[in-house]
This record gives C-alpha cells, sequence and structure tokens, in this order.
C-alpha cells in the first residue's frame, strides 16, 4: 500500500521559468518590459539622432517669447507682443468655452429629442427619429462646415443694413446677424451692478433651499408647502427690487453700424457659432438616443406600480422615472461631453482659435516646436479627460445600486 | 325569478343581431389619425407645429432638387439657367464627380481598378456578414480580397501581395500544425515560417518585377471618397486584432502588461483624433530611423489603427467583463490553458456581445477619417474644400457639395447602422 503523501518541494529550477504557471508569469511580464524599454530606447535614440541630425533640441523656451500673431476672439488680454504661453492661455479658454456652450444646447437639444423619440404622436415620433439618423450618420466635419458656410455665405454683410430701405434689418434693433459674426447687446455693469448679481444668486440659492425646506416638511409632518408660485417670485422680485432701487447700475450696450461694420456689443464670430451648433446639434442627436434608452430602461412595472399608488403622469415622471433613468443616462452623457471637448479641436477647420488653433497651429508653425507643442496640446486635453472621468467614477460609485 | 318574467317579458331574442361596422370615428385611419395625431390639445398642437417644420423644410429643399441644373460647366453658366428659381447647382457633380470619389491625381484610365475592389468587397464581406446564407467556402473569397484589393488599387506586379499571402498561408500551416502541442509554439512558429517564405519571396519579386503588371499608383494620389473608404476598412480590420489583443492585456493579472495596456488605451481615448493626426504630420518621423521616408497615409493608418484600438478595446473589455464568471472557471475546470480558453471559450462569447459596440467604433472611425482633410490630404471633405471650392468654375456651390459628401456618409453609416441592428436580433440568444 502507498501513503498518500504530500508530493516532495521542489526547488526552484531555471526550468520552471517556462513550465511552472507559477513562475511563468514572471517571464512573461520581463520579457514584456524588456520590449517596451526596447521600443522607448529605439524611439529614444531615434529622436535623439534626428534632432541632432537637423541641429535641434527640446526646449520650452519658446513659450515665453513673443507670439506676434493676433486672435481674434480675447477672453483676457491679448495682443501679439503678448507670449505664446499667453495665446495657449487664450486657446484653453476659447476650448472652454465652445465646449461649455456646446454642452449646454447639446443636453437641452438631446433631452428634447430623446423625449420626443418616446411621443405618442406619431409624426413628432418620426421627425425626430430622422433628426437623430441623419445627424448621426454623417461626419460632424461636415456639419461644421455646413454651419460655417451658413454663416459667412448666406447671412447678409454689415453693408446691406445701411440706407433708407435696406436689405437686412437688425431684429428689435438689438441683433444683428451678419456674415462677420451675430452681435448682440453686451451688458454693462455700472456701479452696483455687482449687488444686483449678488441678489440674483441669492435668491437662486433661496429657491433651493425652499424646495428643500419643503420636500423635508412633507417627510417629517406630511404638510405639503407650496413651492412654485413662491419660486417664481423668489426669482424675479428681488433682483428686479434691487435693480430699480439702486438705479438701474445695469446697462446694455447696443451694436450700432458704424463704418463697415458694428461697433458695441458682443460679436459672436461665424466660426464660433459654426462649431457652437454643430457640435451641439450632432452630440444632441447621440444624447437623444441616450436619454431614450434611459427612460425606456426603467422597467414598466415601476410606472404601473407609481399609477396604481394614485401618482399622477407627470408626478410618475419626475419622481419614479426620471430618478431611476438619470442613473442609466448620466455616465453616457459625460463621455458625450468629454466628446465635445475633443471634437471642440476640429475649430481649426473654421479657424476658430482654440487650443488647437493657437497652440497646435499658428504656434507649432511659426516656431517649428512640433514635438514640444503637440506634447502639451495632448497633456492638456489629457488632463480634461482624465478630470472629467475621475469625477464620473465618484459620482458612478455615489448613485450604484447598493445590494447586500 | 324565471316564472315573473315569463309573464312580464314579452319578446326574447332567439337569434343573434347581426355585427355592426365601428362607427366612422373609431376605425381605420380615422381612428390612427386620432389616437397619434390628434388624442390633446397638446398633442394637436405638436401635430400642427411639425407639419408646419416639415413644410419649410420641403419647401426649400423640393425646389432646390427639382429645379436643380445637372448639366452646365461652371457657376456662371448654372446660374444663367437657372435665373433665380431656388435650384441646386448639382452640375458641380456631374462635372467633378471623378475627383470627388477618387481624388484629383488617381489616373482616370485606371478608375476601373478601385470601382472593381469596391464591388468585390460586397462579394468579399458577403460571407462574414450574411453568415447563414452563404456557404463557408465563400470564405477563401474573403481571405484573398485583401491581397486581391491591395493589388487592384495600388497597382504593381502581382507578386508581391501574392508572395505576401503565401507567406501568411505557410505561417497559418506551421501555426496549425503546432498550436496542438503549444499555442506559443504554434504562434512564433507561424510567424517564423511566414518571415522566412517573405525573405525567399523577395527573390521571386525581384525576378519578374513586371509580371502580370498593372499601372503602379503611389498613395499619395488616392483621394476622394476612395481616400475615406480604404482609411475607413483598412483601420478598422487592424484595429480589431490589436484590440482584442488590448483588452486581454488590460484584462490580465499580470500587472506589468496591464500597465501597459491600461496607459495605452486611457492615453489614447483622452486625446482628440485630430492630435494623433499632427503626431502623423509633423512628429511621427522624428522617431523613425534617420533615412526612412513612409509616406503621410502610412503615417495616418498606424495612427487611426492605434486610435480605433484604444477605443474597440474598452468595448471588447466590455464584452469580456459581462461573460459569467462561471465560463472563466469552466474553461479553467476543464484544464484548458490560457491560450486555449480565451480562443475556444471566452473570446468567441465576449466578441458575439461585443458586436454592436464595436460596430459603433467602426462606424464612428469612418465618419472621424474626414479629419485628415486638416492634415492636408485630399480626402471627400478636403477635395470639396480644396481643389473643388478654390476653383473659379466652382467657387461659390457650398450646399450641393457639402449635400452630396453628407449623402455618401450618410449612406454608408446608415447602411452598417442597421446591419448591425439587424444582426443584434439575429444573435439575441436570451429568449425573452
Amino acid at each position: 500500500m502507498t501513503a498518500i503523501t504530500d508530493p516532495q518541494r521542489e526547488s526552484f529550477r531555471l526550468s520552471m521559468l517556462l513550465s511552472d504557471t507559477r513562475y511563468r508569469s514572471y517571464t512573461f511580464q520581463f520579457i514584456a518590459l524588456l520590449c517596451l524599454i526596447a521600443a522607448m530606447a529605439f524611439l529614444g535614440m531615434n529622436l535623439l539622432s534626428n534632432l541632432a541630425a537637423q541641429g535641434l533640441n527640446i526646449s520650452y523656451d519658446f513659450l515665453n517669447s513673443p507670439s506676434g500673431y493676433d486672435i481674434n476672439q480675447r477672453p483676457i488680454p491679448y495682443d501679439s507682443q503678448s507670449t505664446h504661453m499667453r495665446a495657449a492661455m487664450v486657446g484653453i479658454l476659447n476650448t472652454l468655452i465652445v465646449a461649455v456652450l456646446a454642452c449646454v444646447t447639446a443636453t437641452v437639444l438631446g433631452v428634447f429629442a430623446g423625449v420626443l423619440r418616446l411621443s405618442n404622436n406619431w409624426l413628432v415620433r418620426k421627425l425626430m427619429a430622422v433628426y437623430v439618423e441623419a445627424f448621426r450618420n454623417v461626419p460632424v466635419l461636415i456639419w461644421i462646415l455646413i454651419i460655417f458656410s451658413i454663416m459667412t455665405v448666406s447671412l447678409p454683410a454689415p453693408n446691406a443694413f445701411r440706407g433708407e430701405t435696406p436689405a437686412a434689418s437688425m431684429i428689435f434693433d438689438a441683433f444683428a446677424f451678419t456674415n462677420r459674426g451675430v452681435y448682440t447687446p453686451l451688458p454693462l455693469m455700472g456701479p452696483g451692478a455687482w449687488f444686483v448679481v449678488l441678489a440674483f444668486v441669492a435668491s437662486i440659492v433661496g429657491i433651493f433651499l425652499l424646495r428643500k425646506y419643503a420636500v423635508q416638511q412633507l417627510f417629517d409632518k406630511g404638510r405639503i408647502v407650496p413651492t412654485f408660485w413662491p419660486s417664481v417670485a423668489l426669482f424675479f422680485v428681488p433682483t428686479l427690487l434691487v435693480y430699480f432701487l439702486l438705479g438701474r447700475p445695469i446697462t446694455l450696450e447696443y451694436p450700432v453700424l458704424q463704418g463697415f461694420n458694428f461697433q458695441g456689443g458682443i460679436q459672436i464670430r461665424g466660426s464660433l457659432i459654426a462649431l457652437w451648433f454643430a457640435l451641439a446639434i450632432y452630440t444632441g442627436a447621440f444624447i437623444a438616443e441616450n436619454v431614450r434608452a434611459g427612460i425606456q430602461a426603467i422597467s414598466k412595472g415601476q410606472t404601473e406600480a407609481a399609477g396604481a399608488l394614485g401618482l399622477r403622469p407627470n408626478r410618475i415622471m419626475k419622481l419614479i422615472v426620471l430618478p431611476q433613468a438619470l442613473r442609466v443616462i448620466i455616465p453616457p452623457l459625460v463621455s458625450q461631453y468629454l466628446n465635445i471637448t475633443k471634437n471642440s479641436s476640429l475649430a481649426i477647420a473654421v479657424g476658430y482659435m482654440d487650443i488647437t488653433g493657437t497652440l497646435g497651429g499658428i504656434t507649432l508653425n511659426q516656431t517649428g516646436r512640433a514635438i514640444e507643442s503637440i506634447l502639451l496640446l495632448m497633456l492638456f486635453y489629457l488632463v480634461i479627460s482624465l478630470t472629467i472621468s475621475t469625477v464620473m467614477n465618484i459620482y458612478n460609485n455615489s448613485v450604484k445600486l447598493k445590494e447586500r | 325569478m324565471s316564472d315573473t318574467h315569463a309573464q312580464t317579458v314579452a319578446f326574447v331574442r332567439d337569434t343573434v343581431i347581426p355585427q355592426k361596422a365601428p362607427p366612422a370615428l373609431e376605425a381605420g385611419a380615422v381612428k390612427w389619425v386620432r389616437t397619434n395625431l390628434f388624442s390633446g390639445w397638446f398633442n394637436s398642437l405638436l401635430t400642427i407645429a411639425t407639419i408646419y417644420v416639415i413644410y419649410l423644410a420641403l419647401s426649400v429643399l423640393v425646389p432646390w432638387i427639382a429645379n436643380g441644373v445637372w448639366i452646365a460647366n461652371n457657376i456662371r453658366e448654372c446660374r444663367d439657367i437657372m435665373q433665380g428659381s431656388g435650384g441646386g447647382c448639382f452640375a458641380v457633380i456631374a462635372d467633378r464627380w471623378q475627383q470627388l470619389i477618387f481624388g484629383f491625381q488617381y489616373p482616370s484610365e485606371a478608375y476601373w481598378r478601385p470601382s472593381l475592389a469596391f464591388l468585390l468587397l460586397f462579394i468579399a464581406i458577403a460571407p462574414v456578414l450574411f453568415y447563414k446564407v452563404f456557404p463557408r467556402q465563400m470564405l477563401v473569397l474573403t481571405a484573398i480580397y485583401p491581397f486581391l484589393a491591395f493589388y487592384l488599387v495600388w497597382g504593381g506586379t502581382i507578386l508581391i501581395p501574392v508572395m505576401v499571402m503565401v507567406g501568411i498561408g505557410l505561417g497559418y500551416a506551421a501555426y496549425t500544425r503546432l498550436v496542438n502541442r503549444s499555442f506559443t509554439a504554434g504562434l512564433f512558429g507561424g510567424i517564423a515560417v511566414a518571415f522566412v517564405a517573405w525573405w525567399l519571396g523577395r527573390y521571386v519579386t525581384g525576378a519578374a518585377p513586371t509580371l502580370l503588371a498593372l499601372e503602379p499608383v503611389a498613395s499619395r494620389d488616392m483621394g476622394g471618397f476612395m481616400l475615406n473608404l480604404i482609411l475607413g476598412t483598412v483601420c478598422v480590420s487592424l484595429s480589431l486584432p490589436l484590440g482584442i489583443l488590448l483588452a486581454l492585456g488590460r484584462q490580465s493579472n499580470l500587472p506589468v502588461v496591464k500597465g501597459i495596456c491600461v496607459v495605452f488605451i486611457e492615453f489614447v481615448r483622452g486625446v482628440p483624433l485630430i492630435t494623433l493626426l499632427f503626431v502623423a504630420n509633423v512628429v511621427l518621423a522624428y522617431f523613425l530611423p534617420p533615412g526612412t521616408n513612409f509616406d503621410l497615409i502610412l503615417r495616418v493608418i498606424i495612427m487611426i489603427t492605434m486610435f480605433s484600438a484604444a477605443y474597440i478595446a474598452e468595448v471588447i473589455r466590455g464584452g469580456l467583463a459581462a461573460l459569467p464568471k462561471g465560463q472563466y472557471e469552466g474553461a479553467e475546470s476543464l484544464g484548458l490553458d490560457y491560450p486555449q480558453s480565451m480562443r475556444l471559450i471566452i473570446l468567441p462569447q465576449a466578441l458575439k456581445i461585443s458586436i454592436p459596440g464595436i460596430v459603433n467604433v467602426a462606424v464612428g472611425l469612418f465618419k472621424d477619417t474626414t479629419l485628415v482633410s486638416v492634415i492636408s490630404m485630399f480626402d471627400l471633405v478636403g477635395m470639396i474644400r480644396g481643389p473643388i471650392l478654390a476653383s473659379t468654375d466652382w467657387n461659390g456651390v457650398y450646399w450641393e457639395l457639402f449635400g452630396f459628401a453628407a449623402l455618401l456618409f450618410f449612406i454608408v453609416c446608415y447602411g452598417i447602422s442597421q446591419y448591425s441592428q439587424w444582426l443584434e436580433r439575429q444573435l439575441a440568444t436570451d429568449h425573452r
């Protein structure tokens, strides 16, 4: 009879690196690491010898030298004597401006279209399907170029607004749509204007507190506190009161035709509008699909159960379906926001001066610092992407269904 | 009870009344309209608003298409013919369709070659797309197609693609011989055999460089929609295997491999494609050995392939994660090693789940191929913005050209997404 004993513990042999699964993973990782290092070394050596052959080096000094070019949309003070660094900052701000504008518009459009795609109305449903399919299946670059052509080709030149019987006229004497951009009134902040802004912010906070209080009262004492009309009143009354009491500190500066162009007001350039609306409409189509999928993901039993409890349809939507649907909708929504930010780099096709247009465009071409510029450019987009996805992960973990 | 009734009820019907038609308002088209379009005041308002929107769109579109001018030599002639009727100047498409489709440098006597390659594409992918309809033997055509398409589009002697194909065939034969012993041996043996075959093949092609040669066309002469299609198909098919490898790497429990894959995927997904194209355009040359000179199209293919591989890897990772753990454990308990369990158990299922996602990535990538126009390559959008709109003949014909481009992309992308939805229904194995 043989006794069952533990197999004799083998001492480590070199061949076990290949044959024993316990050690084989180390071999593989070592090989992978070697390959990586070899590839890096190969690329690095090539880079060094190429740079040496062309008498170049890697240096970021160019960021501190004067840029020598103008940027037509400047959120912060900038002229051609400013540094390349400053130009890149302007570019970053312009990127953020168009990204935020497009995100907000795309969300509104997408939620609207997504809800209407589930409407009872056959015609509306079909129209929204046509919108979604038409915009999802055509490259965003083509949409940007189409809207840019509308802005620059179809709209009248500023001098069409001139004369006794002008070919074009301003809307409400405040908005002018020209091929050089859209002109809107600019709010001028007089002394005391900040109090008005402060009052407005305070009343918004007040509305939130009121709603919170109402919910608390409902849960604690079963008392229903009216919120709708008080909210409306809170929204308008304090701000207007402060505004008139301080003697109307905020005035509007209207754009006026002077010489060959409009002066005053805010000029929104055609390139910004093209980028903004093309990104918004294109991404809106994707968001519409996300919203639809999110609402459809909530099982019908939830709606029916809520109906059985006696809730009315709008309350069912607000209290039962939407909070659950949001959990499904928000993650893809945020990745659409990321897509908007990344797609805003297409600005370069219409000459909008975002970070790709300044740092990756003119700065690169003027200084010839291709590696440095593109590295910084990628770093910027990476930082934005990673920040948003980190925030996203935190949110996802907080709304995750807690299963015990 | 029944007795009392017998006296009070004078008449009891003993036959069934013939069925009446439903009220006119509750049947047929009228009912459909009432429930679907005018079920309430809000719905009716919505319907009227929608009809107005459709009317506005049609009132521009219909005259634009109906009064369109198809024969003219330039935009001024077009305008003379139209006399302000609001029609479109479609003559630009009739005049320049070769440029829009093939680019402006592809030799015109060779247009049949990419056209034939395009038609053959359908024959080649049909057995993959509709695998239930077409016999499996047709997959041979799919395997031959890439080489045939290369031969047709780029030209040159037929020996180059044939030799490449022979190398791959021999490598595959060696792989099937050795894979039963060990996957690693099969893989490396196959690769080694293929390289030896290619190395020997060089002498064969060198011996007869003009055998069955088509006129060679350089990559930089490709353009138009053809370039979009080439970039789209080549990059998607190359990025699929790369994406699978990256996904497996990211799921693996070897920290070094996993780290490399995570960093690569997150980096590529975090930057816009345009920056990667800039890299291809101006930076990549610095990282290649001095003296090597890739053409731009090849560099662009490398970068776009990396880009889509990262996205496909994430889709496939989703598929891998969605598989129940029992599948992994089951494969292990059968005694399969890692390559076997992946090839035979995990990947077939994971890839099946990932198909819709992969198709989405492919459609997105195909649309993104228009970005190459930014780095001055003349794809469809590049052709429109460059040579055509800049020419004195057609300067100012925006809507017709962009509309044409949008239509081409719409047809391809909508077709693919409809196919993907159909396939999803076909593959649905969960019986709901």
